[in-house]
């Protein structure tokens, strides 16, 4: 094997380790506003995609060492469970899961050949298959503790109600509520912000910007699809104040700030050239907001993901950076 | 001193090891029993051999001279007989062997008469073409014949001279140890360098992880009467890169596809200046250098290694130990495994970095790429090393070749950085030797295409010359039956007379032809001679038959 | 109605006119596409495609009358190429014209040869030295492997050597990432 013969100690493993831990702030927001539940999700999301990515790396002839081990079924398990609803039922999240690592991720050929981002492809199933399971969420704590003392649901009440809905009706209805985006779709807007979704995207935020310390995304994509959204959502506001929302109500909402940081920043489905990823990051924030305006989901992160994954090849191709020494001129088609 | 200094993107910082091997004396290797000096040591025609098996050479004796306008000659590093001009292996990964001029030296290292160069006085062409015959090479490791590097060209000067004293590459300290010792004679050479391409400019760039070469280049400059400027440049890897050091050093980028002096730049290491300043001054060609022996040996330190001196030698010298996993040739980064410890030092060996499990562990396996574009940050040539390994691992190297695959300079920083320990270098170095390789069957297949066109053109020519010919001749023939009948008043031959003329005629020449013919020279031979050559005579006999078939069948059609 | 029909008909005769006036003025000189496919074909011209020689082969192609996959010089990857300048399915190549052979040069033995000059005139790129009675000698440098000289030679003195490795010649290989178990 020829040269060079020396590494720095980067690895696979490494990166996503530190994308985990950069989640934590998130998941910890989370607790603390939605209750333990999303422990059982997560938990559950994890032993699925653990399992499903050994089956399919069996089925491939794939040595489990070092790929499962690369910790990366965990990251898509991880992003795919904090994009679900509070306490989604266990089929939701196992089908979901099953759906990122299996079709996403293994049948386009496993790590690092999935043209589509895997917790997003896993997302969009299940909106577009199961619409009303995912549109229920479960409002933070203070609009959705059972009784006035603000507890919120234990771990245990959140593991009956993902695996069975034991609780009564009544109770369940009292606990979900409609997304803010839904809230503010059905004119109710502005109320809802100043209830905690802000928080968790700062979680998120912060997250974000340990991965950026380390170097692990690049300033490009966050920065230009955080612009795209601010920038979209303002020029909506500017004009019609009472229809549209505020940019920065767009801006502060959690599945924004883990698009802009943990989805939209995938390498794999991602633009690779400094200018590319602003297109795809200005891209993907555009689409959102379209689509969170005039689409018909609540919330366009993971269509615009997906639509802005698609165009990648072309984005890369054509920002190809100068070269040292080289003319300002891109490759041909 | 307070020079402005740039930046070039990307690079990495492995770390330097350079202390291991620096901070002992240069000791001079001894004299080995055979030198095995290899002809092909520079970049360009390999050098022809100018002496001949048995033959007794000195010391600085040309064994080998330069072919072609981009060659060096090669020397006899001892004095000794020449006792095969055959193909030994030589320091190459792939492990084959190359024509080399083996020398069984006799211990008295004698000295063929030399005598300083006075190179004021010479003209430029004439200093340039004794350079070339004193077969000096760029000693940094690319070692492209430095007479031609020495031609300003059309453009008369080159107003930027810089000497390269970077040495980036990992535990390499051969440049290090030679500045702290032989700073004088560097700018000697520096000089004569500035002498031949007219430089006004003149800047020594080294990294500043070497402060004591600094402080002695500094102090050589100081006694200098012309201006050196002498740059202590931040320590990166491959900022010693030529291309990276011009970038640094004066903020100008060499362009794609072009040489430093297109814009005026040239540079040199501080080791092609040492050995110009010993050709010049004291009329020594290049036939040692100075090698660091370094990595898993006992004392790892430098050497005075006569070019053709086997590398296991170096490594008795610095004390082997065990546990050795294998032998390279330069530094981790950039250099090559060499298959054979027989191999000689060669004037691009800088380094012989002896491996062990401890120091350099066995790479981590590969995994695929996650597109992180961790390389794309770390390479200095601005690629996108991702998109080319695609490329290259697809086998689709027009489109490598459309994202610039030949200005990558293989120094391996994207395979350093990678998370997926991918040996993407490994990729480039196979897609670009494809690409030549391609490039040689284009040119042999436009030969073939010219030749065979010629051929046919040929053959369309042949023809025609010959029916004009026979048209000729048959038109002068039948003026000659025509025009005798018709003096002695006979009447008109028919057409079909005057044929049948001109085949008596014919068949009276071939007979005349025939009784002339008779065999001249084997009168007088041996009886086993005789018997020979009436045994070719048969097979002659039978193979004109043989001929006799397709030829008539082709002239039918 | 009447309008119409004159309108079209104007049209058509405009643009019949401008048609003939470009195949006048912009008349292409012999067959672009023949060309294009020469440029791909190895030039061996060893006839193996069953034309004489590789431009012959090229013409065929471009008019339709040979199929792509008839040059075993040229190997697979001549077929795509092929395939990839014609839009058409790249196929495997077809075995009735042989099979591709390791790079060789054709190589005489100079004690055995008889000067009978048969196979210079078989060479199809004139690679051959030598004249009547007299020793003749490949051009390796010139050799392009076809054979051809092979048949006509009466005394079987020309034999195909290999290109064998040389540093000159040296290629990378394509390096190994096992990925996966190999079975």
């Amino acid at each position: 094997m020829p040269s060079p013969f020396i590494l720095d100690r980067s690895s696979v493993t490494q990166i996503m380790a530190w994308v985990l831990v950069a989640l934590l702030p998130g998941i910890g927001a989370y607790v603390w506003l939605f209750g333990p539940g999303i422990l059982v999700t997560l938990t559950l999301a994890t032993v699925t995609a653990l399992a499903a990515e050994t089956a399919m790396l069996k089925a491939r002839g794939y040595p489990a060492k070092p790929f499962l081990t690369d910790l990366s079924a965990i990251v898509t398990a991880w992003l795919l469970a904090l994009s679900l609803p509070s306490l989604a039922p266990w089929w939701l999240i196992i089908t979901g899961t099953l759906f990122a690592i299996v079709v996403a991720k293994h049948l386009y050929g496993g790590l690092g050949q999935n043209i589509f981002n895997p917790a997003m492809i896993g997302y969009a199933v299940l909106i577009v298959s199961f619409p009303v399971q995912m549109t229920q969420w479960a409002g933070p704590l203070e609009l959705t503790s059972l009784d006035s003392s603000g507890v919120h649901l234990t771990l245990a009440q959140s593991a009956a109600v993902i695996f069975g809905s034991d609780l009564p009706k009544a109770t369940l209805d009292a606990i979900t509520m409609a997304t803010p985006l839904d809230v503010l779709r059905t004119g109710l807007h502005q109320q809802m912000t100043g209830v905690g979704f802000e928080w968790l995207a700062a979680a998120f935020l912060l997250g974000g910007l340990l991965l950026w310390a380390l170097r692990i995304i690049s300033w490009q994509v966050p920065l230009a699809f955080l612009a795209g959204i601010w920038l979209t959502a303002g020029f909506l506001h500017f004009f019609d104040a009472g229809r549209f929302g505020a940019p920065w109500f767009h801006l502060f909402t959690p599945s924004v700030m883990l698009c802009a940081f943990f989805i939209a920043t995938d390498p794999v489905s991602g633009a690779t050239t400094p200018r590319g990823k602003l297109v795809f990051g200005l891209g993907a924030g555009f689409l959102t907001m379209v689509i969170r305006t005039w689409g018909g989901f609540p919330d366009g992160v993971a269509f615009a993901i997906l639509l802005m994954n698609v165009c990648v090849p072309l984005i890369d191709q054509y920002t190809q950076p100068r070269i040292y020494g080289g003319a300002r001129k891109e490759p041909r088609a | 001193m307070s020079r402005e200094l740039f930046t070039f993107k990307g690079g990495v910082h492995p770390s330097g090891h350079k202390e291991a091997s620096n901070t002992r004396p240069i000791h001079p290797a001894p004299l080995p029993k055979t030198l095995v000096i290899p002809l092909r040591q520079h970049i360009g025609n390999p050098a022809k051999p100018r002496v001949s098996v048995g033959e007794r050479v000195l010391k600085g004796q040309m064994i080998a001279a330069a072919s072609g306008a981009i060659s060096t000659a090669v020397h006899a590093s001892s004095s000794g007989v020449v006792t095969a001009i055959d193909e030994q292996p030589v320091p190459h990964i792939s492990g084959l062997a190359d024509l080399c001029i083996t020398i069984k030296t006799d211990g008295r290292d004698e000295w063929i008469p030399h005598a300083p160069l006075d190179y004021q006085t010479m003209t430029a062409a004439d200093l340039r073409l004794r350079l070339r015959d004193m077969g000096l090479a760029g000693l940094g490791g690319a070692v492209f014949p430095s007479a031609v590097k020495l031609d300003p060209g059309t453009a008369q000067t080159c107003p930027t001279l810089i000497i390269n004293g970077g040495e980036c590459e990992p535990w390499i300290t051969c440049d290090d140890v030679l500045m702290r010792s032989h700073a004088d004679e560097i700018l000697q050479g520096t000089a004569i360098m500035r002498h031949l391409l007219g430089s006004s400019e003149i800047l020594i760039g080294i990294e500043d992880n070497k402060p004591e070469a600094l402080d002695a280049m500094r102090a050589a400059a100081a006694k200098l009467d012309f201006a050196v400027e002498v740059i202590a440049v931040p320590a990166c890897y491959p900022g010693g890169g030529a291309k990276q050091m011009i970038e640094t050093l004066t903020g100008k980028q060499v362009p794609s596809g072009k040489l430093s002096t297109d814009i005026g730049i040239q540079v040199f290491n501080v080791g092609t200046a040492h050995a110009l300043a010993r050709a010049v001054h004291h009329g020594e060609p290049l036939i040692s250098r100075l090698v660091t022996v370094t990595g898993h040996v006992l004392r790892p330190q430098n050497f005075e290694v006569l070019i053709g001196t086997p590398m296991h030698l170096l490594i008795t010298l610095a004390g082997d130990r065990e546990g050795m996993s294998g032998v390279l040739m330069g530094g981790p980064m950039m250099g090559m495994p060499m298959p054979d410890l027989e191999v000689p030092v060669i004037k691009a060996t800088n380094c012989i970095l002896v491996k062990s499990d401890a120091l350099f562990p066995p790479l981590p396996r590969a995994l695929p790429c996650i597109r992180c574009t961790r390389c794309a940050d770390a390479c200095p040539a601005e690629l996108q090393p991702q998109e080319l390994f695609r490329f290259a691992k697809a086998g689709d190297f027009g489109r490598a070749q459309e994202y610039h695959l030949f200005d990558c300079i293989e120094c391996g920083c994207c395979s350093y950085v990678c998370p997926s320990h991918i040996p993407l270098v490994d990729f480039y170095r196979y897609a670009k030797s494809e690409i030549w390789a391609h490039e040689k069957d284009k040119q042999a297949a436009d030969l073939a295409r010219e030749r065979h066109e010629f051929r046919l053109f040929r053959q369309e020519r042949e023809k025609a010359e010959k029916a004009e010919k026979l048209a000729a001749k048959a038109q002068a023939k039948r003026a000659e039956l025509t025009a005798t009948p018709a003096a002695s008043g006979a009447a008109t031959p028919t057409e079909a007379d005057a044929k049948k003329a001109l085949i008596a005629a014919a068949l009276a020449r071939a007979q005349a032809k025939k009784a002339e013919a008779a065999p001249q020279n084997t009168d007088n031979l041996s009886p086993d001679t005789q018997h020979e050559i009436a045994e070719i005579e048969a097979r002659r006999a039978k193979i004109l038959e043989l001929a006799r078939q397709p030829l008539e069948s082709e002239e039918k059609t | 109605m009447l309008t119409a029909i004159l309108v079209i008909v104007g049209i058509g005769i405009v643009i019949g006119l401008t048609l003939g006036w470009s195949a006048i003025r912009f008349k292409v000189e012999g067959n672009p596409l023949a060309e294009k496919i020469d440029a791909i074909l190895p030039q061996t011209q060893c006839g193996q495609c069953g034309f004489p020689g590789c431009r012959p082969y090229a013409e065929a192609i471009a008019k339709g009358e040979a199929d792509i996959n008839q040059c075993p010089p040229g190997g697979d990857e001549g077929v795509k190429k092929l395939a990839d300048l014609l839009g058409v399915e790249p196929k495997s190549l077809d075995e009735s014209h042989g099979t591709p052979k390791p790079k060789s040069v054709a190589f005489i033995d100079e004690q055995t040869c008889i000067g009978c000059t048969l196979c210079i005139q078989a060479c199809p790129v004139d690679a051959i030295a030598g004249a009547a009675k007299q020793m003749h000698t490949i051009i390796a440098a010139e050799c392009t492997g076809c054979e051809l000289c092979l048949p006509p030679c009466p005394v079987d003195c020309i034999t195909m050597v290999p290109i064998a490795e040389d540093l000159p010649h040296w290629k990378w290989k394509h390096p190994v990432i096992e990925l996966k178990r190999v079975a």
